[in-house]
């Protein structure tokens, strides 16, 4: 069986990650395999994990509100490594009105506070093609 | 997949992972891809760690991989994880611990769930390493937790096998089981700046005084039983034994690591002598063409059955109208289409 590849990173420097881990254990739960990374990722260490790991998907929880600088960094440094086909999502404390802007920057998913988890897990279903 | 043989030769990181998604995938392709790479494979030095959960596995492998970088050698890792057994998924979080290698273009790791079958894993471990091997890794890393014979099948694909173990990890002498001892070539207490240090290194000190020595390799364990392998043609022309040292580490501050890699090092040194390094060899690829022989003539039997067979049989008894081993006989008699 083939199991959907995710990397969940918390990029910037915000220093709690439990909204991270419970998005990896919901992931877990609907059969994928989630490589978590820890806290305090340079868009470089995701990029690097992302290629290495060979992941359909990756996943940032930002919850400091740098959203709109970290996102096109890591986009950028994903790109520069081959990974512009790895769709990018973003979830954490995103206001609405920043939601087209993220996605004016190539992001597939936005989900803010009060996300349904199954709503991550079917959006990620959906973009990662059938192998 | 063939196609991407070159690049990952010449050291292309993409075709790397792609090829390790493949490998563990089972894909169609990866074989032919493996096949064309086995000839650039054995250089590297392999070394298995294991130990039971929490020991500080990943913070040691994170500490040797820096030590063997600061020595100019390029680091292959593989952290493997369980998958959960009722939903298939897994979270694989080594690499919290590896941060420090993180930005290094030297060092490469790769997380791996145990997924689904047994032999499976480690067939495809085993390929794993032979592409990170190929890929021109000078030392491969491989984690996994010692928790049952598939993960101790994985690392007697290693080279020196690294068995960690750490003070209060619950009974002591419980923490490590008999089995995983016995694959030890080196020692590991972990945590010893913690309380207890002391016995724990003096209840494995009397597990391996007390232990019968079993010429390492000279028997394996195949699923459990204790398999009896063909003996070696050559006469063994070095009858030393390597008793494994026991060594103190406090991973996260790089305590004791300088001592675990002249351990390696020393061990390296001892399959160098005589004739060791031959009969380990020869030990692990007999396993691995008979684990895989296995796997083959299974799905070739099982795919040949006439449908409902087996359902049959399981019903008949079920209802006690054969035993287990009667059933099995009538398997073997059935017409194979
Ligand atoms: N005090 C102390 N803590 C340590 C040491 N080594 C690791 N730890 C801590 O022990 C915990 C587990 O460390 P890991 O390296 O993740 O252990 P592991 O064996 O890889 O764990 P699993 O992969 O989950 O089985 C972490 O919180 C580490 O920071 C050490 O030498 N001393
Ligand atoms: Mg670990």
């Amino acid at each position: 069986m083939d199991a959907i590849r995710v990397l969940i990173a918390k990029p910037g420097l915000d220093g709690h990650d439990r909204g991270a881990k419970v998005i990896a254990r919901a992931l877990r739960d609907a059969g994928m395999e989630v490589i978590y990374t820890g806290l305090r990722q340079t868009p470089e260490m995701i990029a690097e994990a992302a290629l290495q790991e060979d992941v359909q998907v990756v996943g940032l929880s930002i919850l400091s509100g740098a959203h709109l600088a970290l996102v096109p960094r890591v986009r950028e440094v994903m790109d520069a490594h081959g990974l512009n086909d790895v769709p990018l999502l973003v979830g954490g404390i995103i206001p609405d009105s920043d939601i087209a802007s993220l996605k004016a920057m190539g992001v597939a998913g936005v989900f803010g506070p009060g996300t349904n988890t199954e709503d991550i897990i079917q959006h990620i279903r959906h973009l990662v093609p059938a192998a | 997949m063939i196609e991407i043989v070159p690049a990952l030769l010449a050291g292309d990181r993409r075709a790397l992972a792609r090829l390790l998604t493949r490998i563990e995938n089972e894909s169609p392709g990866a074989a032919e891809a493996l096949a064309a790479l086995y000839p650039h494979t054995g250089r590297a030095h392999i070394i298995g760690v294991t130990g039971s959960p929490g020991t500080g596995k990943s913070s040691l492998v994170n500490a040797i991989a820096q030590a063997y970088r600061a020595q100019g050698k390029t680091v292959g890792i593989i952290c493997v994880d369980p998958t959960s057994p009722f939903t298939g998924g897994a979270i694989l979080g080594d690499r919290i611990r590896m941060r420090d290698l993180a930005g290094d273009a030297g060092v490469f790791i790769r997380s791996m769930a145990t997924r689904g079958s047994l032999g499976g894993l480690s067939r495809t471990a085993r390929d794993a390493v032979r592409a990170l091997d190929a890929a021109g890794f000078d030392v491969i890393l491989i984690e996994t937790v010692g928790a049952g014979q598939s993960e101790v099948d994985i690392v007697r694909a290693a080279q020196t096998t690294l068995v960690v173990d750490a003070p209060g990890m619950g009974d002591d002498v419980q923490a490590i089981k008999a089995g995983i001892l016995e694959i030890a070539d080196v020692l590991v207490v972990n945590k010893a700046d913690r309380p207890g240090v002391d016995n724990t290194v003096r209840a494995l000190r009397t597990m391996i005084e007390t232990g019968h020595p079993v010429r390492r390799g000279q028997m394996t364990t195949h699923h459990g039983q204790v398999m009896h392998l063909e003996a070696d043609p050559l006469p063994p022309v070095d009858d030393s034994m390597w008793i494994p040292p026991i060594l103190r580490t406090v991973a996260p501050e790089g305590q004791g690591i300088p001592e675990v890699l002249a351990a390696v090092k020393q061990h390296r040194d001892y399959l160098d002598q005589g004739n060791h390094r031959h009969q380990l060899e020869r030990h692990q690829v007999e396993f691995e063409l008979l684990t895989r022989l296995e796997a083959a003539l299974m799905a070739r039997f099982l795919g040949a059955l006439p449908p409902q067979a087996m359902t049959e049989l399981v019903d008949r008894v079920r209802a006690r109208e054969l035993d287990p081993a009667a059933a099995v006989e009538a398997l073997l008699k059935l017409p194979k289409s």
